[in-house]
């Protein structure tokens, strides 16, 4: 805990991300100056942060996520490089162990043929692995060193797990939802996929006296079907922000019991402790199934309902 | 926990990630494990009929065992056969040859016998007519008196 701030400082200051964003005409900034032009700057406190509105960046958030992203690639496309169907030596078994994880879960869910989907299970698998992993780290650790001794700032906002960021895991969520839009539309054309969202679940009338209520049934088709299609990717980036969000919260409070004396900073170190032991848990888990589901989705995409 | 462009960065970079890691990634390590895999099974079949054929040679080797035993046998036994008749080959020879020298000694005894007889009969006639002047105290001819003489040498 950063000298002089109260617990609700410190717990705030932990959950605001490094902002970068511009600040319109006319701001007044934190410490009462005013902008004379709109300017892309670095948010200093969290009210500034969220006048930026959508025109700013997380960039502990990216850079974070890249890194790590880039930090699997790197791995793993330096044993791809270096594989031999010898016996496989040290890191290529843990490697080959990995990838024939993942090709078995997505196998067992995913039946069309799709080169796509195996690969994208794996980088989702790795990846969120490597986000939520961060949460792992002591949460001071880092934020401590970047803002005072890299940046000179004790003020300085950092937050390391990129998983508790809704902007990381529902931007994933939206690509997942891109895909899912435009494999839809591949497997059963436009016209299929429209008549996915509208003849589902109550088929309208063809023909008769009560081809009237046609429209009326595709309506209430089209709102249901509406709402579980775009209720997925929501549900997917919620679900795993929220774990994650709520993992790392409780290290943060379980962090604040280290500056409350000697006996609450041993308990707190025990439960910390405790606490990361499930957490490795619930990191791999939660890992497993955004990968999941997002195979799931897949298939999902490529059922024809048009074939029962 | 504002919602930014942060979230079109992250949708921007899965999609980069996930490109790379099926264009480059995921083949080359599939790749390399189906690779494997066929080795395995290829292995495992070479194994087996390594195995068969193993097999195979024991039973071959154990009959090629049981047959030179066999002519080794055979051949023994022909040997033996053939000894035996040497021997009683030998034996035939040996005696032939015995009978033959005792018959040929056999008839030069009696020839060196009817010699003998020859001779002892020229010396009868002589010492008879000897003998017979003795007694008569008188020369007899012995021109006319020698058919007479051997006469009488031959009934010897």
């Amino acid at each position: 805990m950063a000298g002089g701030q109260t617990s609700t400082e410190y717990i705030q200051h932990h959950l605001q991300n490094w902002t970068y964003g511009k600040l319109p005409v006319g701001y007044t900034r934190y410490d009462g100056t005013v902008l004379t032009e709109a300017t892309w700057t670095s948010a200093h406190t969290a009210q500034e942060a969220k006048d930026m509105g959508f025109h700013a960046v997380h960039v502990d958030t990216l850079g974070w996520s890249i890194f790590l992203g880039a930090l699997f690639i790197f791995i793993f496309s330096r044993i791809a490089k270096k594989a031999t169907s010898d016996t496989p030596k040290g890191l290529q078994s843990f490697v080959e162990l990995v990838v024939s994880f993942v090709d078995s879960t997505v196998k067992d869910t995913f039946h069309y043929r799709n080169r796509m989907i195996a690969p994208m299970g794996l980088t989702i698998f790795c990846w969120v692995f490597l986000m939520n992993f961060m949460d792992l780290i002591p949460v001071d650790w880092i934020p401590y060193f970047v803002a005072n001794a890299v940046v000179g700032d004790s003020h300085f906002f950092f937050k390391v797990v990129p998983t508790t960021d809704p902007n990381a895991t529902l931007g994933m969520a939206v690509g997942v939802f891109i895909l899912m839009i435009f494999f839809s539309v591949q497997q059963k054309g436009l016209i299929g996929f429209i008549k996915e969202l509208t003849f589902h679940p109550f088929s309208p009338p063809t023909k008769g006296a009560f081809i009237v209520l046609a429209p009326l049934m595709i309506t209430i088709n089209f709102i249901l079907e509406f709402v579980s299609l775009s209720a997925k990717p929501i549900s997917l980036g919620l679900r795993l922000f929220g774990n994650l969000y709520a993992g790392e919260m409780i290290f943060i409070l379980i962090a604040l019991m280290f500056g409350a004396g000697f006996v609450f900073g041993l308990f707190g170190g025990v439960l910390q402790w405790g606490w990361a032991v499930f957490h490795i848990l619930v990191i791999t888990l939660q890992a497993f199934v955004f990968m999941v589901l997002t195979t799931v989705y897949m298939a999902m995409a490529h059922d024809n309902h048009d074939e029962h | 926990m504002n919602i930014n462009l942060t979230l079109i960065g992250q949708t921007i970079t899965f999609f980069v990630f996930v490109w790379f890691c099926a264009k480059f990634v995921w083949p080359a390590l599939i790749g390399v494990m189906q690779e494997r895999e066929k080795k395995i099974a290829d292995g495992l079949q070479a194994a087996e009929r390594a195995d068969k054929d193993l097999e195979l040679a024991h039973k071959k080797a154990g009959e090629q065992l049981r047959e030179a035993k066999e002519q080794a046998a055979e051949i023994i036994e022909q040997a033996n056969k053939r000894a035996t008749q040497i021997v009683d080959e030998a034996k035939d020879q040996a005696k032939a040859e015995a009978d033959r020298l005792i018959t040929a000694a056999k008839a030069e005894i009696e020839q060196e016998a009817n010699r003998a007889k020859e001779e002892l009969r020229g010396s009868v006639a002589t010492l008879a007519i000897a003998g017979a002047e003795k007694i008569l105290e008188q020369e007899i001819d012995p021109k006319s008196h020698n058919d007479l003489v051997s006469k009488l040498a031959s009934q010897l």
